[in-house]
């Protein structure tokens, strides 16, 4: 009872919580496949389950081979890195502008409106292959696949941040002899761009989708490459590791936009915050 | 004499629904409105009356349907450049610091020296110590004054106030309601000492005016009777909507300066709220029933 108690879960030791979790799957995870350990109740004999589920020991040891040993990951992320980048700069600076022309100009967007709505329903990721004709196997058709998952999002955003500025906010700007231009820049533009921030993380996410997705359909580096690689040869454990370097890559991106948010955005209201006056 | 500040003459407002030209609504009808230079003016009326129709109508941010508009005797067209806008409704840009927001005008007319110009209002306002605040992080009353602030750093020669008080507690409005009158009867010194901001437009308010050294116009909406006379040189009475007009016309003759708590006390103050009160009762009735109908 009084260990239960050093240990019972609090604010302060939840991060140890959320390692035990981390650290039971994987546990887990070995026990059920590592071979020889318990006998197999599912399977037929005792390396089927290694074979279908890889195994977490080999898996870190590929992990460590491609960090450490071998270092020869980096080459792949820092392509799957510029990928992300590139994609989820080009579909943002896109669907800014296209937001802002379009929530502008209302009869553009009633022209547009069903070629809009048709072009965001259609499922883009089948696009890949076109966009691997068109330019080639490199960097540059995963971009363009980034970039059609990215401008959607963005643009929707841009859209809807413009037709919410407050009328109220936009009556003063102009009492205060805000030109046209003067009011596209100092309150379309904050105003939308405080939607974009909260799409940032979708759209980040997405744009990394684009560039992995691409890869995997036909690169020749990459992480989608090496996964893809790893699947052609039946060798779970190098897929297994692949997705985990993935998952980790995400958390850092999400990580990293959290941190710019969090500067360009400290004028909006943050709840709980009592540092009202 | 020279021309008064603002002038609307047969001013009438029909707003067309959008979706069924059928469905029309008068705001208000035929209105006749003059504010002289220098001279701080209310309207009164019940709720719904179209008060704000008419200080937009003044502000050039809606065109009215006939009638028209004058400011200082030039018919307006878009924008009323001389005149300052305080909102009714939150209307600070939330992206920008008090400071920021203050400056936002100065700026969009490119005055070199916006953020000393600015500090310096905001210090008036007694804010000076809040001008890195977003607007969030301040409470309603300071944002208000970062409104007043922001409004009065382009020395406009007509001021346009829209119930900017309804939102605050009682005691921080009568603060609110005696900096406004103090900031408005100081303004004169003011002005003399600052630097004109634009090239001044031709017979300004401080010739029209004589003694008053160029104070400002101040267009004061509200639905409170008692800071319409407490405030102001002359009330205006509208009736209930729709098709509003003028129904009449009070001079305010209680002695300036004045403390709008203190001044409610006088004999003067309490017949003028009963003269006023006998016009407007009426239609504060009319204007509940039509809305209890509606």
């Amino acid at each position: 009872m009084k260990f239960w108690n050093l240990i019972k879960p609090r604010p302060g030791n939840l991060r140890l919580w959320q390692l035990a979790v981390l650290v039971l799957v994987f546990g887990l995870w070995h026990v059920l496949t590592k071979p020889g350990l318990i006998p197999p109740f599912v399977f037929e004999n005792e390396r089927q389950a290694a074979f279908f589920f890889g195994e977490p020991l080999v898996i870190f040891g590929r992990v460590g081979d491609w960090f450490f040993s071998n270092a020869d990951i980096y080459q792949h992320l820092w392509v799957t890195l510029v990928e992300t980048v590139l994609a989820f700069g080009i579909g943002t600076a896109l669907g800014l502008v296209f937001g802002l022309w379009l929530a502008l100009s209302p009869m553009a967007a009633a022209i547009l409106d069903p070629y809009i709505k048709a072009a965001n329903s259609m499922p883009r990721v089948i696009l890949a292959p076109i966009f691997a004709v068109w330019f080639g196997l490199g960097i540059a058709s995963k971009v363009a696949l980034g970039v059609t998952l990215v401008f959607f999002i963005v643009f929707f955003n841009v859209y809807q941040g413009v037709k919410e500025v407050s009328p109220v906010v936009l009556a003063n700007a102009r009492m205060l002899g805000a030109s046209p231009r003067q009011l596209l820049r100092h309150v379309y533009l904050p105003s939308a761009t405080s939607w974009v921030f909260s799409s940032l993380h979708t759209s980040v996410g997405l744009a990394f989708v684009g560039a992995v997705v691409g890869e995997y359909l036909g690169s020749s580096r990459g992480v989608g490459y090496l996964i893809l690689q790893a699947e052609g040869a039946f060798d779970i454990n190098t897929v297994m590791a692949g997705i985990l370097v993935l998952t980790a890559f995400a958390l850092a991106l999400d990580a990293a936009v959290g941190r710019i948010e969090q500067r360009l955005m400290k004028w909006q209201p943050k709840s709980g915050e009592t540092e009202k006056l | 004499m020279s021309a008064p500040a603002l002038s609307l003459s047969g001013v009438s407002c029909t707003f067309v629904d959008r979706h069924d030209a059928a469905q029309r609504y008068t705001a208000v009808r035929d209105v006749t409105l003059t504010v002289g230079a220098g001279e701080f003016v209310s309207v009164v009326g019940p709720t719904g009356c179209g008060k704000s129709t008419l200080l937009n109508v003044a502000a050039g941010l809606l065109e009215p349907s006939s009638g028209t508009v004058e400011v200082f005797g030039a018919p307006l067209s878009g924008i009323n450049a001389r005149a300052g806008y305080m909102f009714q409704a939150e209307s600070l840009m939330p992206w920008r610091t008090a400071l920021a927001n203050v400056m936002a005008g100065l700026e969009f007319r490119g005055v070199p020296d916006a953020r000393e110009r600015a500090m310096e209002w905001l210090k008036r306002v007694g804010l000076g110590a809040f001008g890195e605040r977003y607007p969030h992080q301040l409470s309603g009353g300071m944002r208000k004054r970062t409104s007043l602030a922001q409004t009065l750093a382009l020395d406009p020669d007509i001021i346009l106030m829209d119930e900017p008080f309804s939102a605050l507690d009682i005691q921080t409005r009568q603060l609110m309601e005696n900096e406004v009158l103090a900031l408005w009867a100081g303004d004169g010194d003011k002005r003399r000492a600052a630097p004109s901001l634009s090239p001044t437009p031709s017979g300004g308010a401080s010739e029209a005016s004589g003694g008053r050294q160029g104070r400002k116009a101040v267009l004061f909406i509200t639905h409170d009777l008692d800071e319409a006379i407490a405030m102001s040189d002359r009330v205006v009475v509208l009736s209930a909507g729709p098709a509003s007009r003028p129904i009449g016309e009070f001079k305010v003759d209680l002695e300036r300066p004045r403390d709008v708590a203190e001044v409610r006390a006088t004999p003067r103050f309490v017949e003028l709220h009963q003269a006023i009160w006998g016009v407007l009762r009426d239609e504060v009735l009319k204007g509940y029933q039509q809305q209890l109908a509606a």
